[in-house]
């Protein structure tokens, strides 16, 4: 299996794994407004796992297409980061989750648009837009909320202190990431920067622990993720090759 | 959310046109009634700026006033410009 296929896995993955999740919210936010923001943001992911999957089955070469790859893989052949599988919770919980990722893809596909493979190169400044809006309006609403009533503060924080140990599987670099000459853990600092901002402007206090859950780049799950993909996966399971 | 003020959104289509009043929705404050704006408002390319006005902040006439303002202008067609040809060179106004 080669470096480029699995890498390419792993941002599909994420990003259609998280969409997922969100996707969950529809009918169900919190007001309107924040409904289809949720929603939007939603299918923008899925339409960044499109792009990934398209090329990983492409690289890969054996006739699979992204359909394939994203409603008949198992859960141990997914390669999607812990923190998106984790469930939604309550709306502080989905939006810190959406905030800890967005703070790492914002200096991540800075990253890649400069990367020697043309085609990633490519997906990534198409999709550091999208992504660059997805923080700024995760990052709005943790700062408020952090920032809020004393109810708000204190889910804010729970979520937080809840996610942090599975954000330092984002930095763990392995053979596959130096392969493709990306370093998670340069960009930490960057994450950090703007991670800080949970405490300067949302007086919320990021936890003091390095202890990080770790295995999803790999496909090492947690039992979350089967639940995500039986609800994601029924209809081509028990209709194989079912089409609009 | 009903405790969340309420604004008027106008927005700036593709092709210089003015501002356009799109509708309104609940936001905290102005930025975040971009934001929302951004979202409820422009999923489809419709635009290239957003106004964001709160909706308290708009004085509108009153139904009852709908006679005395507008009724007198009814009877005045010579306040129209229809009665002037347009060369065609000047194209859709």
């Amino acid at each position: 299996m080669s470096e480029t296929f699995e890498y390419l896995l792993r941002l599909g993955d994420s990003a259609l794994i998280l969409g997922h999740r969100v996707s969950e919210w529809c009918g169900h936010g919190p007001y309107l407004e924040e409904d289809i923001a949720l929603a939007n943001t939603a299918l923008d992911l899925i339409g960044q796992a499109t792009l990934w999957l398209e090329y990983a089955a492409e690289v890969e070469g054996k006739g699979r297409s992204a359909d394939d790859l994203a409603y008949l893989r198992d859960a141990h052949e997914y390669r999607n980061l812990l923190l998106v599988e984790r469930p939604n919770g309550d709306f502080g919980q989905t939006i810190m989750r959406q905030f800890l990722f967005d703070a790492y893809m914002v200096p991540l596909l800075d990253r890649l648009s400069a990367h020697d493979d043309p085609r990633i190169a490519e997906i990534a400044a198409k999709t550091a837009k999208e992504t660059a809006y997805h923080l700024e309006r995760s990052l709005d609403l943790c700062v408020r909320l952090g920032d809020g009533t004393e109810q708000s503060h204190a889910r804010m924080q729970a979520a937080l202190d809840d996610l942090w140990p599975y954000t330092g599987e984002m930095f763990l670099g392995d053979a596959v990431d130096a392969a493709m000459g990306v370093d998670p853990s340069a960009l930490r600092e960057a994450w950090l920067a703007t991670v800080r901002q949970l405490e300067t402007a949302g007086t919320l206090a990021l936890p003091d622990s390095e202890y990080a859950h770790k295995g999803g780049r790999s496909g090492q799950h947690s039992e979350h993720l089967g639940y995500v993909l039986a609800e994601m996966q029924w209809l081509q399971r028990s209709n194989p090759g079912a089409a609009w | 959310m009903s405790e969340l003020p309420l604004w008027e959104i106008f927005i700036r289509g593709q092709h210089g046109l003015n501002h356009r009043h799109v509708g309104s929705l609940h936001a905290a404050d102005a930025e975040q009634a971009i934001l929302n704006a951004r979202d409820v408002y422009t999923r489809r390319n419709e635009g290239v700026s957003i106004w964001v006005v709160p909706s308290s902040a708009i004085t509108a006439s009153s139904p009852s006033e709908k006679g005395p303002l507008f009724d007198p202008a009814e009877d005045k067609v010579y306040r129209h410009p229809t009665f002037f040809e347009i060369p065609d060179e000047v194209g859709p106004l």
